[in-house]
């Protein structure tokens, strides 16, 4: 076992998560606090934006890979 | 002022001088080019130059305003970024593509007719070809050769198209074509090639992966960015091109999640970049077309820096899969550093130089009311994010331990990854400079605080998502594989074709040549002494009749006797090809000759029938 990094201790990494999920409590609330600019109705929603980036990440990833990746995916030497 | 010549001279005329020198004065002389190219430029003043009388047209080097101006310097500086980053290259054809390449971008950049446009533009594609090529491995010569073949075609296009559109009009200008016929629509299509539509984008994806790690930088700034510039100035409000745009933006984020060479995973993020810009230029407003052209900036910064970053670990290690790869960034802490800025740059979070100029084409799709567009795009950022934001760094530099351990990107790419990451960062937090140089009066504030916070938002609870469904597994596994794309079409078919040549076809073909040479064999027989054929037939009817009509057996018999031994004698001369033995005399000349002339008479009466 050579050197340990940053990384390698589960207490960092548990630390920088934690971190994050402070940091998103924070945006989410700061909406509350702001002038919202409105081009269309549903963003005068709350937490719109942070919804439809948690939608739209997930509805990504699953359609591409249960929808595109069987359609796609080849033997890596397909075209040799 | 100082006496100036057409932009692109330096560097095309320059590029040929560079195997005179060697060592540190070939690094000298080669990031020289770009700077003398900057202060050329600078002092050029607005208007048109450099007017050459060719046949009936007028070729014009130097259309320089504010747009060509803008492009310009970003292709100067990433060319000065590029060159730094390459300059332990000692393949002197590969520097000299490399700034031919370049120079040919800024040539089509100030081409003020489409003539001299053409010709740039046809340099640009075989200098790139090469930037492929160099690679020299079996995948890069394959897609080296598509690369070439379908921007030649795309060059067809374009030309068939200034052909058409320069004899309805009359005029060779480029400005503002406009939709309108089918001339202008060819050149569309043209440009359309290099700008890697959706369906006209296979090479992108194909050839791009497959470049050097140096060549990259030059690949992935010049051909696409090109294309919007010309799109820019020729096609500005053309509403084709919001959805052009728009579907460019989405299309390849999907692909990007489930590739696993993290240049190709690039390459669908270029696309989906180029989107924004082609959405912008279709919109058409001063606020979408200042978003465009902003775009074109920050994008060739960021682009770089990431492709620079995988470049400076396939430099490294030599692998660029994400399953090959992981942990690098414990020997690997600076260029780790570079790629997150880049990362970061792209996904558009504030302080970083996506979010000045992204904003600007997003919210000019909503001052517009174009819903749908709106949600396309939106839904895009969170793509870009996916693939560009988090994938390529989190692959490459964390993730599972790959166990290599290696050493720091070489002291000359770290710093030209450190200015462009300073340059990322720096139009992010200031802006103002970079706005100041936009073709049109800039009335954009990109920090309020409603734009940060929705930004945010946006972008972290993507980040949450994914944090989300890596831990529950459902975040799709690396996997070795090919996975298909537009490029299929072209490759399958024409390998399937190639083996119906090769199989079918071969065949058939080796029937006809037995079935002719055998022909060809029993003609040459007949035709060495065709008259043996008539003589055999007259003397058998001869016999015949003799036979028929025997009278005294006495006179008759031995006449039968000698014409049967004499038709046994043709057949067997026929048979065994002696003719000429000691036995036969040679036929007289005279009758070959009363031959060949019934031949041509015979031909003269099938003749004037016919």
């Amino acid at each position: 076992m050579g050197k340990e990094y940053f990384f390698d201790k589960p207490k960092n990494v548990k630390r920088l998560l934690l971190g994050f999920y402070i940091f998103l409590f924070v945006i989410l609330i700061a909406e509350f606090f702001i002038h919202k600019h409105i081009f269309f109705r549903w963003e005068r929603y709350p937490f719109f934006y942070a919804m439809f980036g948690f939608v739209a990440f997930v509805g990504l990833i699953i359609a591409a890979k249960y929808i595109l990746r069987p359609v796609i995916k080849r033997r890596e030497d397909y075209y040799d | 002022m100082i006496n100036t010549v057409p932009p692109a001279a330096i560097f095309i005329i320059g590029a040929l001088f560079i195997p005179l020198f060697k060592g540190k004065l070939k690094s000298v002389y080669l990031l020289l080019l770009p700077i003398v190219g900057f202060i050329n430029l600078i002092n050029i003043p607005e208007g048109s130059h450099w007017a050459i009388g060719f046949l009936d047209y007028q070729l014009v080097f130097g259309q320089v305003d504010r747009l060509s101006l803008f492009f310009g310097y970003i292709y100067h500086l990433i060319s000065f970024i590029a060159i730094l980053y390459s300059i332990h290259v000692k393949d002197d054809f590969h520097h000299m593509a490399s700034i031919f390449y370049a120079g040919a971008a800024i040539g089509v950049v100030f081409a003020g007719d489409l003539i001299s446009l053409f010709i740039f533009w046809e340099i640009m594609a075989l200098a790139a070809t090469y930037l492929v090529w160099a690679r020299k491995t079996k995948e890069s010569s394959g897609a080296g050769m598509r690369y070439l073949l379908v921007h030649l075609f795309g060059g067809l296009c374009l030309l068939a198209g200034i052909v058409i559109h320069v004899l309805g009009t009359g005029s060779v200008e480029f400005g503002y074509l406009g939709l309108n016929g089918l001339g202008t629509l060819l050149i569309f299509i043209g440009f359309g090639i290099n700008c890697a539509w959706p369906g006209l984008h296979g090479w992108l994806t194909d050839a791009y992966p497959q470049t050097t790690a140096t060549g990259a930088v030059f690949m992935w700034t010049f051909t696409t960015k090109t294309a919007v510039y010309v799109l820019a100035r020729a096609y500005p409000g053309t509403e084709i091109l919001i959805w052009i745009g728009a579907i460019m933006t989405v299309f390849p984020i999907f692909f990007a999640v489930v590739e696993n060479d993290l240049r190709r995973v690039l390459s669908y993020s270029l696309i989906n970049q180029l989107g924004y810009m082609v959405c912008g230029i279709g919109i058409g407003t001063h606020l979408s077309l200042n978003g465009t052209v902003s775009h074109v900036f920050c994008h060739i910064l960021y682009k770089a820096l990431l492709v620079m970053s995988m470049g400076a670990v396939l430099h490294r290690t030599g692998k660029i899969k994400c399953t090959e790869l992981g942990g690098l960034y414990k020997s690997m802490p600076l260029t780790t550093i570079f790629c997150i800025v880049g990362a970061a740059s792209i996904s558009a979070f504030p302080l970083f130089s996506g979010f000045i100029s992204k904003s600007m084409v997003v919210e000019a799709s909503a001052t517009g009311g174009m819903v749908v567009i709106w949600l396309m795009l939106l839904f895009a950022s969170v793509g870009v994010l996916e693939h560009a934001g988090i994938k390529v760094p989190f692959h490459a530099f964390f993730s599972h331990d790959s166990g290599i351990r290696t050493k720091e990107a070489p002291l000359h790419m770290l710093i030209a990854m450190g200015i462009t990451a300073f340059l990322c960062i720096f139009v992010g937090v200031l802006p103002g400079p970079l706005y100041s140089l936009l073709p049109y009066p800039v009335n954009f504030e990109p920090y309020t605080a409603s734009h940060v916070v929705t930004t945010l938002q946006l972008l972290s609870f993507g980040a949450l998502a994914y944090i989300f469904l890596l831990l529950s597994g459902i975040f799709p596994a690396e996997m070795r594989a090919t996975n298909l794309d537009v490029d299929w079409f072209y490759r399958k078919p024409v390998a399937a074709f190639l083996w119906f040549c090769n199989v079918p076809l071969t065949v058939f073909r080796n029937g006809i040549q037995t079935f002719s040479s055998r022909a060809i064999k029993a003609i040459s027989k007949f035709a060495t002494d065709p008259l043996i054929v008539p003589e055999t037939i007259f003397k058998g009817i001869q016999l015949g009749v003799l036979k028929a009509l025997r009278g005294t057996p006495d006179e008759t018999t031995p006449k039968i006797a000698a014409l049967e031994f004499e038709i046994n004698r043709l057949i067997k001369m026929k048979e065994t090809g002696r003719y000429y033995g000691t036995e036969t005399p040679r036929r007289p000349v005279g009758l070959a000759v009363l031959v060949s002339f019934a031949l041509i008479f015979l031909y003269l009466i099938v003749y004037m029938i016919v």
